[in-house]
């Protein structure tokens, strides 16, 4: 097949057509990173927890709604489980003095078999919108968005407000000064573990979203989630940059982080579209987000190279 | 005010590296004292700011801050009676928060922080007029994220806000060393303003023997993990840095040119 051919083969009304459920699945998807976004860039760590939250949330809302229990009432047990999850993993690090990565990976590893049994050991387990009443659904793309939307929305408005409090700026100062904040009196290991619980909760709440709009949950939803996450909060944050500039605030700051999961999602609707291997996906994903959590360090890295080659000029003279 | 009594720690025990750091050491502080530190490397001085602040707890003997024992307690629950300025300026702030924020953090030390509001209009307006004596430009930088200030700046800020909330224990180790001289002197110069106006009980570390003479009523003198000197009132204001060294020779029984270099530095 020839170039042209293959241009020929590509369909845009079929992108237009697949851009509104892009949309849609890309709001989840930025809820969970504003949950990755309190643990990556507040509390300063990677809490690798959420791959299996994420299922979790999925795997409970669905359980519960089969159990005839209202979509709502599914997707708040659903993030208990995961603020039980995370406080799981805040434990380990902080009280058994496990390091973070390693505490995550732990608590994943774990949700996997407790996933399952939530599951009644089935990989997967459907939900049908035609016989329950769900948030939203594949099925009803425009509600699905507005639903998603609003969700965001609160989250990013309940955020703004919590970390203005006292204890939210108490956080704030934990991923960026601990040793400060211990000389005034913050119970950094506190801090800690509540990032983590309210993290694993908004994760567990997009997994519990996610898998209502996709009529299923599966035991591997969550897979590659704290990727997916932190290259939302990664293009959120430039594309923040890029249109606010010095006028983006912390309210900006949020709102990107849930735009940064959307483009994500259309970007992967258009490589999709494209007919390039989803299976390179992955792989795709994982360069973008080496090269932009590179970027930062080698860009620091080349002005303290120019700021020693400055001062070794001055000493030679 | 301050009782430390008779207090060990020894690092690595067990090990090659084990170090004796505090060899029963103990300092009574009256309400109001300003005690400087000197010592050369090694001789314990931050070793014992440390184990006053609680960075870890000490191996044997106590510590009672104005009527309350610390020395169970863990470092971030002391703080409600101590402030601190560190050596290093980036150590006292968080970079990424405005100066406005970093204050209001500091305002509550030791109180329990709930869901009221971080910072609100009224005390980001005292902040405002507290700074602006101060002639160091801060009160024009309220909303700056402190990471953008000068090193200066930030200790500047770091002393401002560990007597925000008046401290009964100020520790400041060495807190100008990392200073540009005249930035040094500036700080000093504010550390005695604010010590002397809130009659602070104050323990400064320094390196600077002539800093030690000048500032403060007491001159405390460390070695090898034991207070060695300790002069204070009409002795302490006659010292001259001359005195000193060959005091320290006496006492320290080390080579004076070695360590002498080292205070002298």
């Amino acid at each position: 097949m020839n170039i042209i051919d293959y241009f020929q083969s590509l369909n845009p009304m079929r992108l237009l057509g697949n851009l509104p459920g892009g949309i849609a699945q890309g709001i989840i998807w930025g809820i969970m990173a504003l949950g990755v976004y309190i643990t990556f860039r507040l509390l300063d760590v990677a809490d690798l927890s959420v791959d299996g939250t994420f299922s979790t949330g999925g795997a409970v809302t669905v359980m519960l709604i089969l159990s005839g229990r209202p979509a709502w009432v599914a997707i708040l047990v659903a993030i208990l489980a995961g603020i039980l999850a995370g406080t799981v993993t805040g434990l380990l690090h902080t009280k058994l003095g496990i390091p973070v990565i390693l505490a995550g990976i732990l608590t994943q590893f774990s949700l996997y078999s407790i996933n399952l049994h939530i599951m009644g050991m089935a990989a997967n387990k459907a939900v049908s919108v035609d016989k329950y009443h769900l948030l939203l659904s594949s099925r009803y793309i425009p509600t699905a968005i507005i639903t998603g939307g609003i969700i965001a929305l609160v989250l990013v408005c309940v955020f703004y407000w919590y970390f203005g409090t006292e204890q939210g700026s108490a956080m704030r100062a934990t991923g960026a000064n601990p040793a400060m904040c211990r000389a005034l009196g913050i119970n950094i290991n506190t801090m800690k573990v509540l990032g983590l619980a309210l993290s694993n909760g908004i994760v567990a709440m997009a997994g519990g979203l996610l898998a209502q709009f996709q009529g299923f949950s599966d035991i591997n939803m969550g897979r590659g989630a704290i990727v997916i996450g932190l290259a939302a909060v990664i293009i959120g944050e430039v594309l923040g940059n890029a249109i606010l500039g010095k006028r983006r605030n912390f309210f900006g700051t949020l709102l990107f982080v849930v735009i940064g999961g959307i483009i994500y999602y259309l970007v992967i609707v258009v490589v999709l579209w494209l007919k390039l291997n989803s299976n390179d996906l992955k792989l795709f994903t994982a360069i973008v987000v080496a090269l932009f959590l590179a970027v930062p360090y080698l860009r620091s890295q080349k002005k303290v190279k120019s700021a020693k080659a400055v001062k070794g000029g001055a000493d030679h003279a | 005010m301050l009782k430390v009594n008779e207090i060990s720690k020894t690092f690595n025990a067990g090990t090659i590296n084990e170090k004796r750091a505090l060899n029963g050491v103990s300092l009574h502080l009256k309400p109001g004292d300003f005690a400087t530190v000197i010592g050369g490397n090694g001789a314990g001085k931050s070793t014992l700011l440390n184990a006053i602040a609680g960075v870890w707890s000490v191996d044997e003997g106590s510590i009672v801050l104005d009527g309350n024992d610390l020395t169970a307690l863990p470092e971030h629950k002391r703080a409600f009676l101590i402030g601190r300025v560190f050596q290093d300026p980036m150590m006292g702030t968080a970079p990424n928060m405005q100066l406005v924020e970093n204050m209001a953090l500091a305002m509550r030390r030791g109180q329990k922080r709930g869901l009221r509001w971080g910072v609100t209009k009224d005390e980001a307006a005292a902040y405002h007029e507290l700074l602006k004596p101060l002639n160091l430009g801060l009160e024009d930088r309220m909303t700056t994220k402190v990471g953008l200030l000068s090193g200066g700046q930030r200790q500047a800020l770091t002393l401002v806000m560990a007597s925000l909330r008046k401290p009964k224990l100020l520790l400041l180790d060495e807190h100008t060393a990392a200073l540009d001289p005249a930035t040094a002197a500036k700080v000093l110069d504010l550390s005695d303003k604010i010590i002397n106006e809130n009659k602070l009980t104050t323990l400064m570390i320094t390196h600077n023997m002539t800093d030690a003479i000048q500032h403060g009523n007491r001159l405390i003198m460390m070695n090898e993990g034991r207070i060695i000197l300790d002069v204070s009132g009409e002795e302490k204001r006659h010292l001259t840095k001359a005195e000193l060294i060959e005091k320290f020779a006496q006492l320290s029984g080390s080579s004076m040119e070695s360590d002498a270099v080292l205070l002298a530095r």
